[in-house]
C-alpha cells in the first residue's frame, strides 16, 4: 500500500478518534454548559449539610445559578463552611436566604437560594448570613416517633 | 517407604522451583525488554512513517470491530438499564446510566479486551514469524537493530491507538444506548441527555477513562511484541505466544482495571 493512502486511512482514524472524544466532552458530559463564564464566590455557614456534596447544584426558584466548589469544617465555631460558586449573570441581595434541600424523597440535595428584599445586592466573597441547615430524615423520624409515643391515648 | 515420600516431595519442590525460576527469569527479561524499547523508541518518531503503519494495522483495521461492538453493547445497556430503571421508576436517568458505565468502565475494558485479541495476536504473531524465519537475526547482521526497527514502532502504534479506540467505543455506545432508549423504547429525549450532561463530569469520568485506557494500551503492546519477541522459533511456539498474548493481556486488563477503579472512583 502506498504511503499516502495509508496517511489517508490514519489520518481519517485520528480524526475519527478525537471526534469521538469531543463528542464525549461537549456532548455527554456537556463541558461546555458546565462552565459559567463569569462567576464570584458567596461563603454560607451551616450547622449540618447532610448530604451535600462538592460540584452539586446551587438552585434559585428551581434554576440552577452555581455550583458547591469547596465545602469544609470550621473547627473554631463546630460549623460547616460551603463556598458557592455563583454565575456572574445573577445578583442576590444581602439578606438571601440559604437552605439545603433534597431534590425529591431521596433525591441529590442542592442548596436554594431564596431572594430577599434588600436593595444591597451579596458582593464576592460575602457571607450568607441567614441559612437553614439539612433536614436529617433521621432526626425527623425519631421527633415524630417520641411526639406520637407522648399523646396519651385517651385525647384520640 | 519415607525415602520415597521424600524423594517424591523434592521432586515437586524441584518442579515449583523450576516453574518460579523460569517465570521470575521471563519477568525479569520482559522488564529489561520494555527498558530497551524506551530506550530505542526515538527513531519511531523520527521516521513517522513506521509508527503511522503501525496505527494503520492496530487502530484504523480494528475500527470495524470497535464499532460494531460498542454498538451493540449500548443497545443492550440501554435495554437492560431501562428495564431495571423503571421498576424504581427513574428510567429518565437512562441516559446516566448508559454514559457512566461506558466512559468509566466497559469503554477503556471492553476495548482494551477486543484490541488484545484483534491487533495484540497479529502483532505478535508478525515479530514471532520474523524471529522464526530469521528475519530478525538477518537485520542485526545488517546493523539494523530489530527492536528500534520493527518492536518499537508497533509498540507506539498500539499506545496510540488505544486511547482512540476506547474514546469511540463510547461515543457509540452512547449512540446506541440513545437509539434504544429513546428511538425504540420512547424516555423522554430531554431527560436522557439532559441528566446525562448533569451527572458526566469531564475530568472525573471520561478523563479518567481515557487515562485508563492508555495505560491498558500499554499493558496489551507491551504484551504483545513481548510475546513475540520471545517466542519460541517454531510453528508450534509462535502458536503457544499468541494464545499468550491474548490470555495475559486479559489477565493484565482486568487486574490493571480494579487496581486503576480503585485509585480513581472512591467516592470522593
Amino acid at each position: 500500500m502506498s504511503r499516502k493512502l495509508l496517511d489517508l486511512w490514519v489520518g481519517f482514524f485520528v480524526v475519527v478518534g478525537f471526534t469521538a472524544l469531543l463528542f464525549l466532552a461537549l456532548r455527554v458530559a456537556n463541558l461546555s454548559g458546565e462552565s459559567f463564564a463569569e462567576t464570584y464566590t458567596l461563603s454560607a455557614k451551616f450547622d449540618n449539610i447532610g448530604g451535600l456534596k462538592v460540584r452539586g447544584p446551587v438552585k434559585s426558584s428551581g434554576v440552577v445559578v452555581g455550583r458547591v466548589s469547596e465545602i469544609s469544617f470550621d473547627a473554631q465555631a463546630y460549623e460547616a463552611v460551603v463556598k458557592l460558586t455563583i454565575d456572574g449573570r445573577y445578583q442576590f441581595p444581602k439578606d438571601t436566604f440559604a437552605s439545603i434541600l433534597t431534590s425529591g424523597i431521596l433525591g441529590e440535595q442542592y442548596i436554594g437560594l431564596d431572594a430577599g428584599g434588600d436593595e444591597r445586592m451579596l458582593k464576592s466573597g460575602d457571607v450568607v448570613a441567614k441559612t437553614q441547615s439539612a433536614v436529617v430524615l433521621e432526626k425527623l423520624i425519631g421527633q415524630f416517633m417520641f411526639n406520637k409515643a407522648s399523646e396519651t391515648p385517651g385525647e384520640k | 517407604m519415607a525415602d520415597k515420600e521424600l524423594v517424591a516431595v523434592l521432586g515437586l519442590m524441584r518442579a515449583i522451583g523450576h516453574v518460579l525460576n523460569n517465570w521470575l527469569q521471563r519477568l525479569g527479561f520482559a522488564a529489561r525488554f520494555f527498558a530497551m524499547v524506551l530506550l530505542y523508541s526515538g527513531q519511531s518518531f523520527r521516521r513517522l512513517h513506521l509508527t503511522i503503519r503501525e496505527i494503520y494495522f492496530s487502530g484504523f483495521q480494528s475500527l470495524l470491530i470497535i464499532v460494531v461492538s460498542g454498538l451493540f453493547i449500548g443497545m443492550v445497556l440501554g435495554m437492560q438499564g431501562y428495564e431495571t430503571l423503571q421498576r424504581y421508576g427513574s428510567a429518565d436517568a437512562l441516559g446516566v446510566l448508559v454514559a457512566l458505565s461506558l466512559t468509566r468502565e466497559l469503554g477503556p475494558v471492553v476495548a482494551a479486551l477486543l484490541f488484545a485479541s484483534r491487533a495484540g495476536s497479529s502483532i505478535t504473531a508478525e515479530i514471532g514469524l520474523m524471529k522464526a524465519t530469521e528475519q530478525l537475526t538477518a537485520m542485526d547482521m545488517m546493523a539494523v537493530n530489530p527492536i528500534a526497527r520493527v518492536v518499537a514502532p508497533k509498540f507506539w502504534g498500539g499506545v496510540i491507538s488505544m486511547p482512540l479506540l476506547a474514546a469511540l467505543f463510547s461515543a457509540v455506545g452512547v449512540f446506541g444506548g440513545y437509539l434504544v432508549g429513546v428511538v425504540l423504547i420512547g424516555v423522554d429525549e430531554g431527560a436522557f441527555w439532559s441528566q446525562m450532561q448533569g451527572s458526566v463530569d469531564f475530568r472525573y469520568d471520561v478523563w479518567n477513562g481515557v487515562i485508563k485506557s492508555f495505560v491498558f494500551g500499554v499493558a496489551v503492546s507491551l504484551i504483545a511484541v513481548f510475546e513475540g519477541y520471545d517466542a519460541v522459533p517454531t510453528a508450534e511456539g509462535v502458536s503457544a505466544s499468541i494464545k499468550r498474548t491474548v490470555v495475559y493481556s486479559a489477565l493484565a486488563i482486568l487486574a490493571l482495571d480494579f487496581v486503576l477503579t480503585s485509585f480513581m472512583f472512591r467516592g470522593l
